[in-house]
């Protein structure tokens, strides 16, 4: 048996039974990190020492009988733009090389109190900012499907991670797409929940409005079972919303019948790649067969998304970025005689071409005298984004899109051209924009054995449809059972 | 004015510090004077994923100064980022409003020069947080940021450019602090900078209907200051004008030292703050009971009280005015009268005396260092005579150094008034032998001379004896 090859409910029964213990478990991870993480480079700070000795001391508490949560003793990833109190969070910049948080971010709060183990902080474009990980400052992740390829990003190393087993299950944060495209990308299941389900305080800022937290993981047990964890409301973030706490396991029943899918034309149009298209009709064809009822519909809309996104995301972040000024702490250049410099040449220092061409735009798209032309616009485009969304969940319970119009493509193939790195937002943004759940779950492979990823839309709050649709797809597919990535190149 | 054919126009941006517990995004105490960066989070410090959640105290205590400077609440509102890099600012920007405010088209009332009462347009009262401070040199070399400050709740109050005069802009400024101390949503120290003020000056000539260009003097603290640089800047304007110079449009810097005012930015290096609306929190809401909530338990307000105390304590028109324009000494001034039961003396001592001192030291109501007893006790002392009021005089001087019980002071000192027939003889036989003209011009008919004799034996007893006795004794002897 290959523990790191077991999901994280099967680790769980395993560790209820006492057919496992978390050392076994951590022990398992941490050779398989010996192993792979050379090939995949998916972590910037590893764990290892702690985690085993951490696994330990929950066996023995385990062992006196205490009281412990059942996934107690079982490891988890998390994205490097996650705060954890104690451990370098560098969100993949020099600007926070050697950045320590004084308090750990709400969701790793929660992840403590079920003694879930931190196995280590993962790699992502800088500030999230970009679509393959190949923006991080200290390393481009590598796709264990294809190790020529990129991961997708910005969550690329969470993907990767989860994709080679490095770690059972992980967090990444979604600001357009973050978390669902590298989860297509690496063959995996990547959830952004609705905004405001997840509580942002620790998640080191990027675009306000649009920033989720969200699981990556093999399967969508997993990810409802984490999204478990981490939903609810957060005082200390007052965007979070504050409703009854659900179950999402316990509305996975395998069960289409009736279920009303809507399918936007727009996202199967000029740009998707053929062999992607081809999953995804197979994908529908699939869920017509289980009984739900399909129809094709327009969003129009759609089209004005992904404009809008740049322009408030970058707008956001050029406000949110500011903070990073080389005073209280981060990265200070040793090249200045007045504030001014000091200023200018830690920022220009610290920061990498991707996130300083999305404050100049951020910057410049708040200007007095452009503000009107473009951030107003852009709201008021945002506002006719969610319309539309609402216009079609009168009508259908979920929407499906594919993921990303294209497999992972090769490093360094989009990274000289800023516009076309975008692109790979197209599926993506328009959930962040109007602040819905949105779920990628893998639903083929091409002809170079790359997976295919497929999207789920609901309505706000309502994760537990889009979940139960992406897990009767699932259990009907068996993706899994099916591919693996085989560390190719 | 140097020059009459100009009329000054100000309008005030006025900063005051909300005197809630905590600050305005986080839990951290607002207390002023800590060592610094002792009152501080990783929230008010910006460090990277905080969030900043609104205090409703803020809110609550920006709607009661809106309702009660007569504005429009509104219910509808946002916060608004204002972006710039200073090191004072952790975020690099300030959470401020930007075109949804609380608090709209108000006013307050004052007395012109002439002493008619007008209205100060209050155009907007929004909240923010306040920025930390800059230590230079203070703790060896270079800068240091402290950031104890940073995130204190501030209300905004701009004014419309209604003021016309040093004097109005005086009263304005008297008044609204005046009205925030009553509420007690500020504490309004001006020393403390809790109660600051941007002074927009511009100058036109008369009967001109257009304003002139502007400058903006930032952040004064004191009257005084306001008042010589309003008069100050007027004259420097009228006379670039008068020379055909144009006035330039800059922000400038008070110099109490020189008296002058400097430039710090023109309007070619004004900054554009890049505001949007705050995404990290939740747009305001307010009903209509809330609000109603809010204006039904507002205090009684200076008018009010100052109306009732002409008509309670029959006090006349200014020295009801005097005595409520701040709470404190209005608050000493009720305390003190329950206790003695003698309004006119009370108000007198406070008005006279009392700012008398107080305006010598510079100092505000606030800084009375001894309580309303203690006041009361004095005023009981001299309506049962047992000091006199030119006794009375040295107790409140006393009282100022040392606050304790006058009745303390009075036996410490040995100031108590000789009632005693015989003593008080003895003085007046020696006064009488030592003055023999002033006698006999007495015996003239020259009633001042009596006046003299008593002032005298005053001089003589130190002030202690009792003045109706002696007054009594000289004419007993005199008419022998």
């Amino acid at each position: 048996m290959d523990i790191t090859n077991l999901t994280v409910h099967e680790l769980q029964e395993k560790l209820a039974k006492q057919e496992l213990t978390s050392e076994e478990i951590v022990q398992a991870y941490v050779n398989r990190i010996n192993a792979k993480e050379k090939d995949v480079k998916a972590f910037v700070t590893t764990l290892c020492d702690e985690a085993l000795k951490e696994a330990k001391e929950i066996d023995e508490k385990r062992k006196n009988g205490e009281k412990l949560s059942s996934l107690a003793g079982i490891p988890i990833g998390i994205k490097d733009n996650m705060c954890t109190k104690g451990v370098k969070t560098t969100c993949s910049s020099r600007m926070l090389e050697n950045f320590v948080a004084p308090y750990n971010a709400t969701v790793v709060e929660k992840l403590n109190e079920e003694n879930l183990i931190d196995l280590g902080k993962l790699n992502m474009d800088e500030f999230a900012m970009g679509a393959s990980t190949e923006y991080s400052y200290f390393k481009k992740t590598c796709n264990p499907w294809n190790l020529k390829t990129v991961p997708g990003g910005s969550s690329g190393g969470s993907a990767a991670a989860v994709a080679a087993n490095l770690v059972p299950w992980a967090l990444g944060s979604d600001t357009g797409g973050s978390i669902r495209q590298p989860s297509s990308f690496c063959g995996v299941v990547g959830l952004k929940p609705t905004y405001g389900l997840v509580s942002r305080y620790g998640l080191v800022a990027f675009a306000s409005s649009l920033d989720q937290i969200g699981p990556i993981t093999k399967d969508v047990r997993d990810s409802a079972m984490l999204l478990n964890i981490i939903a609810g409301h957060d005082e200390r973030d007052t965007t979070s919303y504050n409703m009854q706490k659900k179950d999402y396991t316990k509305t996975l029943n395998g069960n289409v019948k009736g279920l009303k899918i809507g399918i936007p034309k727009e996202y199967f149009g000029e740009g998707i790649n053929e062999e992607v298209k081809a999953k995804l009709e197979e994908a529908i064809e699939t869920y017509k067969k289980l009984g739900a009822e399909v129809e094709e519909f327009s969003l129009d809309i759609a089209q004005y998304a992904l404009a809008t996104y740049y322009i408030i995301a970058c707008a956001e972040a050029s406000s949110n970025l500011g903070r990073f000024d080389g005073i209280r702490y981060g990265y200070r250049t040793e090249n200045y005689t007045n504030l001014k410099e000091l200023y200018k040449n830690s920022r220009s220092e610290g920061f990498g071409p991707e996130v300083k061409r999305r404050i100049i735009l951020g910057t410049y798209v708040l200007s007095s005298g452009y503000y009107d032309a473009y951030y107003k616009k852009a709201q008021q485009v945002r506002t006719l984004v969610k319309k539309e969304f609402d216009k079609a969940f009168e009508k259908y319970d979920v929407l499906l899109t594919p993921t990303s119009p294209t497999v992972a493509f090769e490093m360094g193939t989009r990274s000289e051209n800023p516009l076309e790195m975008y692109l790979a937002d197209i599926c993506t943004v328009s959930v962040n924009i109007a602040g819905l759940p949105g779920i990628s779950i893998p639903c083929g492979v091409n002809g170079d054995n790359m997976p295919i990823g497929m999207q789920l839309i609901g309505n706000k709050f309502e994760e537990e449809k889009i979940l139960n649709a992406a897990y009767t797809f699932e259990q009907e597919y068996k993706f899994r059972e099916k591919y693996q990535p085989e560390f190719k190149g | 004015m140097v020059n009459t054919d100009y009329e000054a126009v100000m309008g005030l941006e006025v900063h005051a510090e909300l005197a809630t517990k905590t600050k305005i995004f986080c839990s951290c105490s607002t207390k002023f004077g800590a060592e610094p960066n002792t009152q501080v989070c990783p929230i008010c410090m910006a460090m990277p994923g905080t969030l900043p959640v609104l205090n409703e105290k803020v809110v609550e205590y920006a709607v009661k100064a809106g309702l009660a400077t007569n504005c429009t609440i509104s219910k509808d509102s946002k916060n608004d980022r204002k972006n710039y890099f200073y090191p004072d600012t952790p975020r690099a920007y300030q959470i401020s409003q930007y075109d949804k405010p609380l608090c709209e088209h108000g006013y307050i009332e004052i007395e012109d020069d002439e002493g008619n009462p007008k209205k100060i347009g209050i155009t907007r009262i929004h909240i923010e947080d306040d920025a930390g401070k800059l230590n230079h040199n203070e703790f060896g070399g270079g800068s240091l940021v402290d950031l104890n400050r940073a995130g204190v709740p501030l209300i905004e109050i701009v004014s419309e450019p209604d003021l016309r005069t040093a004097g109005e802009v005086d009263r304005y400024l008297k008044k609204l602090k005046s009205i925030l101390e009553y509420i007690e949503v500020s504490d309004c120290k001006m020393q403390e900078g809790s109660f600051r003020a941007d002074v927009n000056v511009s100058v036109r000539k008369k009967g001109e209907t257009k304003f002139g260009t502007r400058t903006e003097t930032k952040n004064m603290s004191s009257f005084r200051a306001i008042t010589r640089e309003i008069e100050y800047e007027t004259n420097r304007q009228i006379e670039i004008l008068e020379n055909g110079g144009k006035v330039e449009q800059e922000t400038l810097r008070w110099d109490e030292v020189s008296g002058k005012t400097f430039s710090m930015r023109n309007k070619e290096d004004a900054q554009d703050y890049r505001y949007f609306p705050e995404p990290d929190l939740v747009a305001i809401r307010l009903s209509d009971e809330y609000i109603e909530n809010i204006r039904k338990n507002l205090p009684e307000m200076p008018e009010s009280r100052k109306a009732r105390y002409m008509s309670e304590f029959k006090l006349s028109e200014k020295d009801a005015r005097l005595l409520t324009a701040s709470k404190y000494l209005s608050n000493m001034f009720e305390d003190a009268e329950k206790i003695c039961g003698n309004a006119k003396a009370v108000a007198n001592w406070l008005l006279s005396d009392v700012s008398r001192i107080l305006n010598e030291k510079e100092e505000e109501p606030d800084a009375i260092p001894f309580k309303a007893e203690h006041l009361a006790k004095l005023v009981e002392l001299i309506d049962k005579g047992t000091i006199s009021s030119a006794i009375g005089k040295k107790v409140v001087e006393e009282l100022f150094e040392n606050p304790k019980d006058p009745e303390e002071i009075i036996k410490e000192k040995g100031w108590l008034q000789i009632s005693d027939e015989g003593a008080i003889k003895e003085v007046v036989d020696k006064i009488i032998a030592n003055n023999p003209q002033s006698v006999a011009d007495y015996k003239a008919g020259k009633d001042r001379a009596l006046g003299f004799l008593v002032g005298q034996a005053m001089k003589e007893t130190k002030g202690k004896a009792n003045p109706q006795m002696l007054n009594k004794m000289f004419l007993e002897i005199l008419s022998k």
